[in-house]
């Protein structure tokens, strides 16, 4: 790590960042006039206070490129929020010695009505370029977004990627000091990630400092020097961005599945056997919800029949998260000892070999007959998320999730 | 440059960052001035036609009944004065007030200054108002209404400028609580409505009389506005009270408006 000479002050200085939100009981997404009138009235009832970030104090250092790693409804957006000056924080400090320009989404401002021509100015003054330096970039901007040909044309008739394809070149051609980015890359072809990605490694090596959060590890790993890892609105880790993502997952393992079925949880159920236990792990044999790009993983499960049951199919389905099936694993082919079940607990192990491509899946599991009638089934028990980085090696899959779901072991030749 | 970022910011008018921000001014005023005539065949005619279709229409039905003689104006010239500064005041805080809400997925993305949006609304507002003072002109001209020229811009100028300050303030305010309470979507519209009554657009308020009503009346800021700028070319000499009375109740709209604005805007992202 770079040592920063005594007279280099941090160009962000983050201190004891807090931010609360009041939960009211009952507390509609936005106040009416009348509850607020009889509140006068009222004493509170009782609210709750929820930290979205418990303080949270980190210096940022001129052309640092940091890495805000966390999981879901980690707080990582919310301060991004507070850093761009979008919401206060609740109490604490920033002082900041640099110009921010942050990209929380891309395209703000965008209209549909508007040609392309005229939404890059809207959108680059909305994120706070000068006219000027529009003009000036006009051409770059135009030629990285590839749709020269449209710039007339009213954004409404435009295709979603061409639209993002838009917004994420006036986005590259900010200039500020301090770039904040959240999730961006999540978006766009193939081809277009990678662009992106090349922009934002020209820009980090330019010299300007960013911040950036995403779950894309392999851009996290490639782009940013320092890393941050954040969980339930507290700063866990700060320091080498590896570490920070080998922090994330074990502490994700740590966090997962209890692995307790509760007995509604069934969709289909004919009282004969109940799932009562499921759980997954890793390679190493440790409980997880997140499992390396190409490497093994075994699904355990626990079934309490309330009968000898000499035959049974048992199936384990993967989907996505849109609901859509995408693996379907199951016992029928094996010997009939592994089919059969006896009254009381069962334990069985399914080893799994991941070829899914990163991304967040979830697993269904089900008994049924030999003639495929359901004895029961239980969907979308247990999420996982498959990272892109392998374990080993440092090889990963640079790209997101758009590629397709599956990756079909293959073998290659070639003649010449 | 060097600045913190605090959960209580001081509280100022912030006039230095929106003039860093002076170009988003243009941007949003320009964008919603696009917006409003897109696929429209007559696109910036409406700004006239709207004016004077509703001049005809309440000087067919109202012309008759309304009319007194001491009006020393052609009946349609006093409706179009009238009705030229209320439609700037009606579409600035109809605009203004509902600013926030519909801009609420830019708010929660991006930081500027947050007055600049109820401002551009209310200079879109403008924009159509000066269209229309083209047919203004034009019936100024037909009723060969005379005119002293420096008479007439300086009172104009008086009423464009109380009427833009009202409704920016007012429209202020109702945005800031239109963004908490939604209420403020239906409260608007009947407010509009309401004073239009109360103002002297297609009546003129009798001066000689010191009614309870005159002074209910004043207390709306249009009165002032529409008064003095039909000073411009009316020669009747006005109330000095009641046009003090609504001038000061516009002040104290602009300030309050302001005021709460300010107070509140930090956390409009979290609300929108």
């Amino acid at each position: 790590m770079l040592i920063w000479p005594e007279y280099m002050k941090p160009i962000l200085e983050i201190k004891n960042i807090s931010k609360k939100f009041t939960i009211g009981h009952g507390q509609k997404p936005y106040l009416n006039l009348r509850d607020s009138l009889v509140s006068i009235f009222q004493p509170r009832i009782s609210s709750e206070v929820f930290f979205a970030l418990k303080s949270i104090s980190f210096d940022v250092y001129p052309g640092e490129s940091i890495g805000i790693i966390g999981k879901n409804g980690a707080g990582k957006s919310t301060l991004l929020k507070i850093l761009s000056k979008i919401t206060p924080p609740s109490s604490g400090k920033i002082i900041s010695r640099g110009r921010i320009a942050s990209l929380l989404e891309v395209g703000t401002g965008f209209h549909s009505e508007l040609s392309g021509r005229e939404n890059i100015f809207l959108n680059g003054s909305i994120l706070g370029m000068k006219k000027k330096e529009i003009e000036n970039k006009f051409d770059e901007i135009v030629d990285f977004s590839g749709t020269e040909f449209f710039l007339d044309t009213p954004l409404k008739h435009y295709s979603s990627g061409m639209k993002l394809r838009l917004a994420f070149a006036v986005a590259a051609f900010l200039e500020p000091e301090i770039l904040i980015i959240d999730e961006v890359l999540a978006v766009g072809d193939a081809d277009f990630q990678k662009k992106c990605i090349g922009k934002m490694e020209d820009v980090s090596k330019s010299g300007r400092t960013i911040l950036f959060v995403s779950h894309n590890m392999a851009s996290m790993r490639a782009l940013c020097s320092k890393g941050l890892l954040i969980s339930k609105g507290e700063l866990i880790y700060s320091g080498k961005m590896n570490e920070a993502i080998d922090k994330y997952i074990s502490a994700s393992s740590k966090a997962a599945h209890s692995g307790e079925i509760p007995p509604d949880a069934s969709s289909t159920n004919k009282g004969i056997a109940k799932f009562t236990k499921i759980v997954l792990k890793g390679k190493n044999g440790v409980a997880t919800d997140t499992i390396h790009y190409r490497s093994m993983m075994c699904l355990d499960f626990e079934v309490n029949a309330l009968e000898n049951l000499p035959d049974v199919m048992l199936d384990i389905r993967i989907c996505t998260p849109d609901g859509l099936n995408l693996v379907h694993a199951m016992n029928k082919y094996t010997s009939p000892e592994e089919r059969a079940l006896k009254k009381g607990r069962n334990f069985i192990h399914c080893g799994l070999a991941n070829q899914l491509q990163p991304g967040q899946y979830s697993f269904s599991i089900g008994i049924h007959y030999p003639d495929g009638s359901t004895i029961e089934y239980v969907e979308n028990i247990l999420n996982f998320n498959v990272l892109n980085i392998a374990d080993e090696n440092n090889e990963g899959f640079n790209y997101n999730y758009n590629l397709c779901y599956v990756r079909f072991e293959s073998e290659w030749k070639i003649e010449n | 440059m060097e600045y913190e970022i605090k959960s209580k910011e001081k509280l100022t008018l912030g006039l230095g960052e929106l003039w860093q921000y002076r170009e988003l001014f243009y941007f949003f005023t320009w964008r919603d001035i696009k917006i409003k005539y897109k696929q429209t065949v007559l696109g910036f005619a409406w700004a006239v036609l709207q004016p004077l279709i509703m001049m005809l229409i309440f000087n067919a039905f109202l012309g008759t009944k309304l009319y007194d003689a001491s009006i020393p104006l052609p009946y349609p010239i006093f409706i179009f004065s009238g009705l030229l500064l209320w439609n700037f005041f009606s579409t600035g805080i109809s605009a203004a007030g509902t600013s926030m809400v519909s801009n609420a997925d830019i708010i929660k993305k991006i930081y500027f200054p947050r007055l600049i949006i109820p401002i551009s609304s209310v200079l879109v507002a403008l924009f159509d108002f000066f269209m229309a003072c083209i047919l203004f002109i034009i019936l100024l001209a037909y009723y060969q209404i005379s005119i002293h020229l420096f008479h007439f811009f300086f009172f104009s100028l008086v009423g464009i400028l109380i009427t833009s300050l009202s409704s920016f303030g007012l429209g202020s305010l109702l945005a800031a609580l239109n963004i908490k309470y939604r209420d403020f979507r239906y409260i608007i519209p009947f407010m509009v409505q309401a004073l239009l009554f109360i103002s002297p657009v297609f009546y003129q308020i009798p001066i000689a009389r010191n009614s309870w009503f005159n002074y209910f009346a004043a207390i709306n800021p249009m009165y002032a506005a529409i008064e003095l700028f039909r000073k411009g070319i009316m020669y009747q000499p006005l109330n000095t009270n009641l046009i003090a009375l609504s001038l000061f109740s516009s002040l104290l709209l602009l300030i309050c408006g302001i005021y709460y604005f300010r107070k509140t805007e930090a956390y409009f992202a979290d609300l929108a």
